[in-house]
């Protein structure tokens, strides 16, 4: 997969966390009347959902992988503290050193000064979901410092001055025509240009993308990365991915600087027996992914010097704090929940306004972020409630429990705009039978005249579907005409 | 601001998980590891092939070999490849390349320890051994012990030829494989050649690694150590060689 946890930035983004965004109503409201996004979306994730299936299939013991992750991931949260100090002194004594960052700004001011100190004015990154949370390729931008995406959707968005829509692919929501658009257009402004000719068959477009990015890897003094597990009792740390540039910058730079949110510690060597069973299965429904890298503090003559390791809080300690939002904090990006979600399939993952999109996202962005934004308040309501993605989830997060459980968050703080609409109008109707009557009766006779939208702030519900028919009658007059006899 | 970053995040944990996070040291007693060790046969013949068999799945060109025949072997697959040079580790057997080099066909690239990636990059292949090899994920561990070399030896080069010794290096699954090495090492886990999913979630073509892998199995020794032992299993802290190739 291609990664690790998540990357930075793209220039359309600040402060990673995409505020301003319109709410997740309003923005799916844009994204699903995309055909062509639809398409893709809908293309991708049905192929991964009946791979996966099939990978997980292959282990009798699932089951109760599933459930080891979920108690080795329970029982780390509720030892965070002694575990986090544990991977501290196990880093140190590898020859690596140890920051803490309780916010983004602490974590890319500890970042840009790292860089800053080594000389450079560059760093390659791995594709990490933390730094792009923290919008840390902005934050290097403004103080002189360009940062490379190498792996090749986070190129491909970073080249289309785009915003990644999903965990594992964040370009999903490009097929291959409009990739070889981008590469064709936009390498020569960041390096090495396309080749002549270049067709949009994926070996080609792989390869423009070796040759773009060989140059840089090869130049490159540091680099920044993510990582999907920290081991506190080793020290330990492991980036899962596919497309070798995670290695290159692993290995090759002098000094390598990793993002990493404090939730992604396990307390042993061995726990890494079941996530690596797990996290390659769930996510690109693979025995295993081409490349995992493990490697602890520094080695002599062995890849990089020097190793600085930042933890980074931004919000996680509120998640924790909420004894059943924290569940969300057991999630290890392996994207499982947006292959199976029919939301995500429909909406895309740049409706939910943050790195984190889909069914993981609509509980951890309002956790992390807080719900007082619109676009943040509407999230736990971006779901069906079907529970597909709880069943697919390889740590057993209970996503549907966390979003009715914000839900009630959000109601406690005067409610979402749309629902508290929703409630007033729905509520002033049922009070008032006649009104009701009335107005099934008149809708009943108009349905020639239907429009496929909703006027007015029913739009919203028709933004992204169409309006079902309505059938000739109100229920109310045919049970009036047709219940049985006996009854009246 | 690191110190005060650091105490901060503590003093927000503590509040946060309260009176359930005393940190002393709950034994995790309470996972339960009811998952299997192995999900398939233990035998050796059938680990082998199912070794082989994942590995192909997966696009690396696997070969049979014998210990007498791994010189021929590795001459012919450089040959195939159209290779001048190939990158080796300092401590890779010298049998190994012997018949490939011998008619200065191939030339071998020595790593003392200072080749740059720059250097690799103008190499045509590179050969070397294994820690072990994961037969149910169809992964070759790589951790820098003998006949392995360092980390960027086997990514820069094009082509990676890797040896690994049936039955001696191979083990079932994770479980198995994980207390045999040594967390303090440097490791790369190899499962196929390098791989994109990034173009509609499909897996292609490789990028940045090596996009041509070779695994050459070599049967035949029953267990036994290579004439230098150079394959031999790192010396893990929490355990010792799988089914010793020693």
């Amino acid at each position: 997969m291609s990664g690790t946890s998540g990357t930075s930035g793209t220039s359309g983004t600040s402060g990673g966390a995409f505020l301003g965004m319109p709410s997740f109503p309003e923005a799916a409201a844009v994204s699903t009347q995309d055909r062509q996004l639809r398409a893709n979306l809908s293309h991708a994730t049905r192929t991964i959902r009946e791979k996966r299936a099939r990978a997980v299939a292959e282990l009798a013991d699932w089951a109760e992988l599933r459930a080891a992750g979920k108690a080795i991931k329970d029982h780390t949260l509720r030892h965070l503290d002694h575990y986090l100090l544990q991977l501290e002194a196990a880093v140190t004594t590898a020859g690596g050193t140890v920051h803490w960052a309780a916010d983004a700004a602490e974590a890319n001011r500890i970042v840009a000064d790292l860089v800053l100190a080594t000389g450079e004015r560059e760093v390659v990154k791995v594709k990490s979901m933390a730094t792009q949370e923290i919008g840390l390729n902005e934050a290097l931008a403004a103080e002189g410092i360009t940062a490379y995406e190498t792996d090749l959707a986070e190129l491909i968005v970073q080249l289309g001055d785009d915003r990644p829509s999903h965990i594992l692919v964040p370009a999903i929501h490009r097929n291959r025509r409009e990739i070889r658009e981008i590469f064709a257009e936009r390498m020569a402004d960041w390096g090495r240009p396309a080749p002549e000719g270049l067709t949009d068959s994926p070996a080609q477009l792989a390869e423009a993308a070796r040759l773009h990015l060989r140059e840089k890897f090869l130049r490159a003094k540091v680099a920044v990365s993510g990582a999907n597990f920290m081991v506190a009792e080793t020290g330990t740390l492991v980036v899962v991915e596919s497309e070798g540039n995670g290695r290159m910058c692993l290995t090759l730079p002098q000094t390598l600087i990793s993002v990493v949110g404090i939730e992604k510690v396990v307390p042993s060597w061995r726990d890494l027996e079941v996530f690596l069973q797990t996290l390659p299965r769930s996510s690109t429904a693979e025995r295993m992914n081409p490349y995992t890298s493990l490697w602890t503090g520094t080695s002599d003559g062995d890849g990089p010097s020097a190793f600085h390791l930042v933890l980074l809080d931004n919000g996680r300690t509120t998640a924790l704090a909420d004894q059943v939002g924290r569940q969300a904090l057991r999630c290890i990006r392996c994207s499982a929940c947006l292959n199976v979600c029919p939301v995500y399939e429909r909406a895309g993952g740049h409706a939910y306004g943050s790195v984190y999109p889909g069914p993981i996202g609509a509980i951890l962005t309002p956790q992390l972020r807080g719900t007082a934004s619109e676009i943040d308040a509407s999230l736990p309501y971006a779901s069906s409630l079907c529970g597909a993605c709880y069943e697919v989830c390889p740590v057993a997060i209970d996503i549907p429990e966390v979003l009715v459980h914000l839900r009630e968050r959000v109601a406690g703080q005067g409610g979402h705009r749309l629902e508290r609409a929703a409630v007033k109008a729905a509520g002033f109707v049922l009070d008032h039978p006649g009104v009701l009557a009335a107005g099934e009766r008149a809708a009943a006779k108009a349905r020639r005249l239907l429009p496929r939208r909703l006027p007015g702030p029913g739009g919203a519900w028709t933004d992204s579907r169409d309006l079902p028919d309505l059938p000739t009658e109100p229920f109310r007059d045919w049970w009036q005409k047709n219940r049985p006899q006996q009854d009246s | 601001m690191t110190s005060t970053g650091r105490e901060r995040v503590l003093a927000r944990i503590r509040a946060a998980i309260g009176e359930a996070g005393s940190p002393g040291e709950e034994a995790p007693d309470g996972i339960p590891r009811t998952y299997l060790s192995a999900h398939r046969s233990e035998d050796p013949a059938a680990l082998l092939d199912l070794l082989h068999e994942n590995l192909v799945d997966y696009r690396a060109v696997v070969h049979r070999t014998t210990e007498h025949e791994l010189p021929a072997t590795v001459a012919r697959l450089l040959a195939e490849h159209g290779s001048r040079t190939v990158a080796v580790p300092a401590d890779l057997p010298p049998g190994w390349l012997a018949l490939a080099v011998a008619g200065a066909a191939v030339q071998a690239v020595v790593d003392d320890g200072a080749l740059t990636a720059a250097q690799l990059d103008s190499v045509d292949s590179v050969l070397t051994g294994c820690a072990l090899a994961v037969a149910e994920t169809g992964t070759i561990v790589l951790d820098a012990g003998a006949a392995q070399g360092r980390r960027l030896l086997t990514l820069v080069p094009d082509h990676h030829i890797c040896v690994i010794r049936a039955p001696g290096q191979i083990v079932a699954s994770l479980p198995r494989a994980l207390p045999l090495l040594d967390p303090v090492r440097p490791q790369t886990w190899i499962s196929g050649p390098s791989a994109t999913s990034d173009i509609e979630l499909d897996r292609v073509e490789g990028v940045h690694g090596p996009r041509t892998l070779e695994v050459v199995l070599v049967t035949g020794s029953r267990g036994r150590p290579g004439p230098s032992g150079a394959t031999r299993l790192s010396p893990g802290r929490r355990g010792r060689g799988p089914h010793g190739p020693e």
